[in-house]
C-alpha cells in the first residue's frame, strides 16, 4: 500500500463518516493549506486584500458555527460583536498608538465579556426568540456608535482612519500581501484552536447541550455556564476577524457594521454547512465574491441574481458544502475502488 | 438478597423521607419514604400515572418536593442543582432515550465522564498536555464500558441511526461512564422484545455484581422487577402501598387490587 492510499483509506465512505465530523482530513487540510499559502504569490495586490477578506469573513463565520453549529444556539447579531472588535483595534492604534498585532488579542478578550454578559440574559431565550434578541443587538450596534459620548473616540458618523501596517524586518513584500500572511497565520491558529476546542470535554459539552439539555444537565453538564460560554467564544472570535477587518480596511464606521453583515454571516454559515468548520471559508467566498459574480451578470437586476443564485444553492445543496465536499469523498472512494 | 439483608443494619446509601410532589393542585406523590441500601436492586413498581416517574425526576434534581428530603449518604440532595447530582454518585437513564442524536456512540459515552473530569476552555482550545493525558484516559475508560456492554462495532456510528434497543445500551454505557453509586433506570425493559427483557435483567445483575453499584429500577414489566429485585416498593395514586420482597408485594392485597381492579367492581 502506498502512502497515497493510506491517506485515503483513512477517510472512510460516506455512509460512515459521522454527521458530528467537525473537520477536515489531514490530506485535505494540508491541500488547502498550501493553495491558501501558495496562491497570493501570484495574483495583484487587490485580489490579495480580496483573499484576504476572505479569511476574515471565514474567521466570522467560523466563529458562528461554533455558536449555532456547536451549541445550537442562533445569533443574527454577529455584526455588533465584529463591530466592537473592530473598533476596539481602531481606537488601540489610532488613540493609544498600540501595536496592530497586540490590538487583536485585546479586541478578542474584549468581545468575550460582552459575548459572555450577553448570553446571561439570552439563556431565557432559545431557537427564533434567541435571534430576535440578538438581532436587536445588531440593530442597535450602529446607532451606540454614532452616540456622542462615544464621539471622541470613535470620531461619530465619521469613523476612524486606521494606518495600514508596513511589512516587519524590511520584509521585501507590499503592506496587502503582509496583512495577508498575517492574516492567515492567525486564522490558521483560531482554526485548530477551534478544532481542538470542538473535540474535547468543552465541546462535548456545547455539543450535549445542542442535542439534549436535559441529558447532558443529568450527565453534570453546568447548562447555563456552557451556553454562555459558547456565546463568548464567538464573541471573541468574532471580535478578532472584525479587528482584522479594521486594519484590512483601513477604516471603521458605524454604518459598516449592520445588521446586514450579521446576516451575510448566518448566509454564510448555511452556505458553508452549519457545523462543519471547514465549510466557513466556503461561506465566507460566498458572499463576498457572489455578489460580484452578480453584479458581473446584470448590473440592475443584481440583487435579483444573487437571490436567484442563493435559491440554487439551497434547493441543490441544502447542506451546503458539507454534503458537496461528502458527495465528492464518497465518488473518489468509489472510483479507487472500481 | 443476601447483600440487601447484610446492609439492612446500615444507614441507607439513599434515604426517601416523606416526599410530596404538588403539581398545581395535583397530589403526585404523597408522604413516600423507603429507604435504599448499597448493593441492593429496588424495584418501584406501580400502574400508570402511581407517580414513578415523578418520584424520579426528583431523585434527579428535575422536580422540587414540595416537602420531605431526599438524604444521599446523609446529605440532602434537595439544596443542588440538577447539574451537581451526577459527581455525588446518582446516575441515569431516561424512559423513552435521551441520548445525544448526532454524536456517536463513543462521543455520547464520553460526555458521561463530563462529571468526573475536568478542563477549561482555554486548556481544552490549546490541547495542553495534561488535557490531551486526560483524554487518553478518558478514552481507555470509555472503551472498556463500550466493550462491556458489546457497542464496539458501533462505537463511531452516530446514535440517532441506531435500533431503540441498541440506543438504550447506548444509555445505559453513557450512564456507567459517570461511575455512580446509584444507578436510576427508568422503565429499561421499555420497548424491548421477551428475549431482549430476559438479557436486560441478566445485564443489570452483572453491572451491580462488576461495578458495586446499588440500582433503582421504574419498571412496568413485573416479570423483570420481580425476577431481579431484591426489594420492591409499589405505589398507586402517589402513595406508597407496599413494600417488601418481591413475593411479599406479589401477594399484597392491596397490590393485587390496584393492578387487576377489585372484586366489587
Amino acid at each position: 500500500m502506498s502512502a497515497v492510499d493510506e491517506v485515503a483509506s483513512d477517510a472512510p465512505a460516506v455512509e460512515a463518516v459521522p454527521k458530528k465530523a467537525m473537520t477536515l482530513g489531514l490530506g485535505a487540510s494540508l491541500v488547502m493549506l498550501a493553495l491558501l499559502i501558495i496562491g497570493p504569490m501570484f495574483v495583484k495586490n487587490f485580489i490579495v486584500f480580496q483573499l484576504t477578506m476572505l479569511l476574515i469573513y471565514a474567521l466570522a463565520v467560523l466563529a458562528l458555527n461554533i455558536l449555532t453549529g456547536g451549541s445550537g444556539q442562533f445569533s443574527l447579531g454577529q455584526s455588533a460583536f465584529y463591530a466592537v472588535g473592530a473598533y476596539t483595534s481602531a481606537i488601540l492604534m489610532e488613540h493609544f498608538g498600540v501595536n496592530y498585532a497586540l490590538t487583536l488579542p485585546v479586541a478578542g478578550i474584549i468581545c468575550f465579556g460582552f459575548g459572555f454578559l450577553f448570553g446571561q440574559p439570552a439563556l431565557r431565550l432559545s431557537g427564533i426568540y434567541l435571534a430576535l434578541a440578538t438581532f436587536a443587538l445588531a440593530v442597535a450596534m450602529p446607532q451606540l456608535l454614532k452616540l456622542g459620548v462615544f464621539e471622541h473616540w470613535t470620531g461619530g458618523v465619521q469613523g476612524l482612519v486606521v494606518t495600514k501596517p508596513d511589512a516587519p524586518f524590511g520584509l521585501p513584500i507590499s503592506q496587502d500581501r503582509w496583512l495577508y500572511y498575517f492574516t492567515l497565520t492567525v486564522a490558521i491558529g483560531i482554526y485548530i484552536a477551534s478544532v481542538n476546542l470542538l473535540k474535547s470535554r468543552s465541546g462535548r459539552a456545547f455539543m450535549a447541550i445542542r442535542d439534549n439539555e436535559i441529558a447532558a444537565s443529568a450527565m453534570g453538564v453546568d447548562v447555563a455556564l456552557y451556553k454562555t460560554l459558547a456565546f463568548g467564544v464567538s464573541a471573541g472570535i468574532t471580535g478578532v476577524a472584525g479587528g482584522l477587518g479594521a486594519i484590512a480596511v483601513q477604516f471603521v464606521a458605524p454604518d459598516g457594521y449592520t445588521i446586514t453583515l450579521a446576516i451575510s454571516l448566518f448566509l454564510g454559515m448555511v452556505v458553508g454547512g452549519v457545523g462543519w468548520l471547514p465549510g466557513s471559508i466556503v461561506g465566507s467566498a460566498f458572499i463576498i465574491f457572489v455578489p460580484n459574480i452578480a453584479e458581473g451578470i446584470s448590473k440592475g437586476l443584481s440583487g435579483a441574481v444573487f437571490g436567484v443564485l442563493l435559491f440554487l444553492v439551497i434547493f441543490l445543496v441544502p447542506h451546503g458544502a458539507r454534503q458537496v465536499a461528502m458527495v465528492a469523498q464518497h465518488m473518489l472512494g468509489k472510483l479507487r475502488k472500481g | 438478597m443476601m447483600q440487601a439483608q447484610l446492609a439492612q443494619g446500615q444507614s441507607p446509601l439513599l434515604a426517601v423521607r416523606d416526599v410530596s410532589v404538588v403539581f398545581g393542585g395535583i397530589v403526585a406523590l404523597n408522604g413516600v419514604s423507603f429507604d435504599m441500601h448499597k448493593g441492593a436492586i429496588l424495584g418501584l413498581i406501580g400502574p400508570n400515572g402511581a407517580g414513578k416517574t415523578t418520584l424520579f425526576n426528583c431523585l434527579s434534581r428535575l422536580y422540587q418536593p414540595s416537602t420531605g428530603d431526599i438524604l444521599m449518604e446523609g446529605q440532602s440532595i434537595l439544596t443542588r442543582p440538577p447539574h451537581k447530582i451526577a459527581e455525588i454518585g446518582i446516575g441515569r437513564t431516561f424512559q423513552n432515550v435521551a441520548l445525544f442524536p448526532n454524536l456517536t456512540v463513543l462521543d455520547n459515552v464520553r460526555v458521561g465522564t463530563h462529571a468526573r473530569t475536568n478542563s477549561d476552555i482555554i486548556s481544552d482550545s490549546l490541547r495542553l498536555g495534561w488535557v490531551r493525558r486526560g483524554e487518553a484516559e478518558l478514552n481507555k475508560k470509555v472503551h472498556e464500558i463500550i466493550s462491556y456492554l458489546d457497542l464496539d462495532d458501533v462505537a463511531h456510528t452516530v446514535v440517532s441511526g441506531l435500533p431503540f434497543g441498541t440506543q438504550k445500551r447506548v444509555e445505559l454505557a453513557r450512564a456507567l461512564a459517570a461511575e455512580p453509586k446509584i444507578l436510576l433506570l427508568d422503565e429499561p425493559a421499555g420497548g424491548l422484545n421477551h428475549e431482549e427483557v430476559h438479557v436486560l435483567g441478566d445485564l443489570i445483575r452483572r453491572i451491580r455484581d462488576d461495578r458495586h453499584m446499588t440500582i433503582l429500577l421504574v419498571e412496568h414489566h413485573m416479570g423483570l422487577v420481580m425476577s431481579i429485585a431484591d426489594h420492591v416498593v409499589a405505589l398507586n395514586f402517589g402513595r406508597k402501598l407496599a413494600e417488601g420482597t418481591p413475593a411479599q408485594v406479589q401477594s399484597d392485597p392491596d397490590v393485587i387490587k390496584a393492578y387487576l381492579g377489585s372484586k366489587d367492581q
